[in-house]
């Protein structure tokens, strides 16, 4: 039985371990949802470079101070713009229908979007954009062939150049770089922390209680050891009498 | 317990008992039940079923407060419950959690019936109440998936509901009977609302009942297989049975305990549980104009999904998924050795078994993959095929082996070994 167990938790385990894992060729983005400092660069990138075309309408602003660990008047100083009112949402500030007519696309709400692509997708979205003069917008993405949407952050990058390669299957992207003529304001290290706080941020508000269901997690847990302990001891006074 | 100690109880408990049976039902079904002392790690997961079932009634009725059946507002009303309710995150992982969970026990619990022939004479109605249970937990659990009203639930529900549409004649009048539109539409989120939230758990909840009072008339099987009621002391008491209380309920309580221990560490840290239990496109809202790139039904699902697909024929399919599980309704009669348990069956019996657990895991796992995905230079749907006749062969085995004498069984110890 305490083999049966013990396979049990490891299976769990391994489960867990297999979900953080990057999945086929995306980049590891090491989400930590209390890493508060990532959060707080992450939200304000995302307020500076995001929420121009993309809403986030499931998270409040008021959710955000306990969780980013700042004040309320640190998140209305530095993140939103224009009126606010208590129990607001991110809005994006473009209208919907516009993004419509000038990407061919809606830019999608980004509340669940770590979520329903996995964060190491959004971390390698961020870093696969390189320019491509025959899209229309002049910007393609490696990992969404064709994606409608431009390289915001090309000024923390640079201009990415796509290297490219004749296969089987006629030219694909092999490799994306910045030429030195073309860096941008962050080094290559700088821009994968900013992109990877963006990604933290945005784990985060697709599932805001992530950090604080792990800090429960761990005391019940502890809890319901000493219980099972317990009970143990219980069960077997009782079963003294028996055999 | 006579009438005489029933009257000389005084007090509020004597007041009850000479109004209502309180003290009889307790004495009949828990302080006074006789269960074999000789149960072991498998007898564990029939209580935890129970407990699974309080625990999705419990926090369903929570998440009902809060939640809205209709195609404009039910995916909003989730994330509103994951993020604005207080504590609704944790009522939602708990239900999410808690349907995968019954699964799990609720398997290894009919498990537990195979290894130990609990389902042979005189069990038999206990097995087909259980198995009513089952259909009904399958009927439920795919209900609730829909209500999210994510990709998933959408197309999850398409595809399910589009099964019935290959039934010959009546088919296609029938799945539209069931979504009441022509294609999953926000009635069928409200139709399939109402069942989820009180038709099926109410049906649930009376099938437990008949399943326990089954069980109480006859007796519990274990792992030895031998009825202890063959050998009584004096006052009629089985000499190998104690009171389920307070012996099992102590017990239960310490397998409670490791079972929350498990459930917990998925609440709490995995709740989605690497996308088995909440699937990564259930987080993006029903979209009848897209579909997702690949359909897979939820984990307990997919051990029959793998046989569907396997049939290359869609009615020739549904037909064989039917079959998968009717074939479990007719094991009492299939099965005709008179030896219960697995430790006095033949090896013959011992090894199909194994077999048939196996091909239930792998069929579950293929399910989950795509058809084209390859395996050892098989492709997915070659391995269903394979597994499905292993699970099918299981019966025909288990007929012709038990039914024509060729197992050969050890001999039955008279009392519990242990």
């Amino acid at each position: 039985m305490r083999k049966i167990l013990l396979g049990l938790m490891l299976g769990i385990l391994s489960t867990t371990g297999y979900a953080a894992a990057p999945s086929g060729n995306l980049m590891d983005a090491q989400v930590d949802v209390s890493d508060q400092g990532s959060l707080q660069r992450g939200a304000k990138l995302f307020a500076n470079n995001c929420m121009g075309c993309h809403s986030a309408k499931y998270v409040r602003w008021n959710a955000l101070p306990e969780p980013l660990g700042v004040s309320m008047e640190m998140v209305e100083d530095n993140l939103i713009y224009g009126a606010y009112q208590a129990g607001d949402t991110i809005n994006a500030a473009m209208r919907s229908e516009d993004g419509a007519e000038w990407f061919g696309a809606a830019p999608p709400d980004l509340s669940l979007t770590a979520r329903a692509r996995g964060a190491d997708w959004v971390y390698t979205y961020l870093n696969s954009f390189y320019r491509d003069p025959d899209a229309s917008i002049g910007w393609n993405n490696k990992l969404l062939a064709n994606s409608s949407m431009p390289h915001v952050l090309w000024r923390l990058q640079g201009v990415p150049e796509a290297e490219y390669e004749d296969t089987a299957n006629g030219v694909q992207v092999a490799g994306i770089r910045v030429p030195d003529a073309q860096q941008g304001m962050l080094s290559t290290a700088e821009y994968h922390q900013a992109t990877r706080d963006i990604t933290n941020y945005m784990a985060f508000m697709a599932e805001p209680v992530r950090a604080k269901r792990q800090e429960i997690g761990v005391w019940v847990i502890g809890f319901l050891v000493i219980f099972t302990g317990l009970a143990y001891l219980m069960k077997r006074e009782y079963w003294r009498d028996i055999h | 317990m006579s009438e005489a100690t029933t009257k000389a109880q005084g007090g509020l408990l004597g007041w009850v008992d000479a109004r209502f049976p309180l003290t009889k039902m307790w004495n009949e079904h828990v302080g006074e039940y006789y269960a074999p002392k000789n149960f072991n790690f498998w007898y564990y997961f029939g209580a935890l079923s129970l407990f699974v079932l309080v625990n999705q009634l419990l926090t369903g009725i929570w998440l009902t407060m809060n939640y809205n059946p209709s195609a404009a507002g039910a995916f909003d009303s989730v994330e509103y419950i994951m993020r604005d309710v207080e504590w609704g995150w944790l009522i939602r992982y708990m239900h999410s959690t808690g349907a995968s969970a019954f699964f799990v026990v609720v398997y290894l619990h009919m498990f537990r019936a195979l290894l130990y022939g609990s389902y042979q004479k005189p069990r038999e109605l206990i097995w087909i109440f259980g198995m009513i249970i089952y259909l009904v937990l399958m009927a439920e659990a795919f209900m609730g998936y829909m209500l999210p009203w994510g990709q998933m639930s959408y197309w999850g529900a398409q595809v399910i509901i589009s099964l019935f549409g290959a039934i010959p004649i009546v088919g296609e009048q029938l799945a539209l009977w069931i979504r009441g539109d022509f294609n999953i539409s926000g009635v069928t989120l409200n139709r399939f609302f109402a069942l989820h939230v009180v038709a099926l758990p109410l049906a649930l909840v009376g099938l437990v009942v008949f399943h326990i009072l089954a069980l109480h008339e006859v007796g519990s099987n274990n792992p030895d297989g031998v009825n202890i009621k063959d050998h009584k002391t004096k006052d009629g008491k089985p000499k190998d049975g104690i009171p389920f209380h307070p012996y099992y309920t102590v017990k239960d309580t310490f397998g409670l305990g490791v079972f929350l221990i498990f459930f917990s560490a998925v609440v709490f840290f995995a709740p989605e549980m690497g996308g088995l239990f909440l699937e990564p496109p259930n987080f993006q809202p029903a979209n009848p104009l897209q579909t997702p790139e690949h359909i897979a039904p939820v984990w307990y699902f997919t051990a029959f999904y793998s046989i569907l697909r396997a049939i290359p024929d869609k009615f020739g399919g549904v037909l064989a998924m039917g079959s998968a599980i009717f074939l479990l309704f007719l094991l009492p009669w299939i099965d005709r050795g008179k030896v219960r348990s697995i430790r006095y069956r033949g090896l013959g019996h011992k090894v199909a078994l194994g077999l048939f657990a196996v091909a239930f895991v792998c069929l579950s796992y293929l399910g989950l993959k795509a058809p084209s995905n390859v395996y050892f230079g098989l492709t997915v749907t070659t391995w269903a095929q394979i597994w499905t006749m292993v699970y099918f062969g299981f019966f025909a085995f288990l007929f012709a082996y038990t039914a024509f004498g060729f197992e050969r069984t050890k001999p039955v110890p008279e009392r519990v070994t242990e």
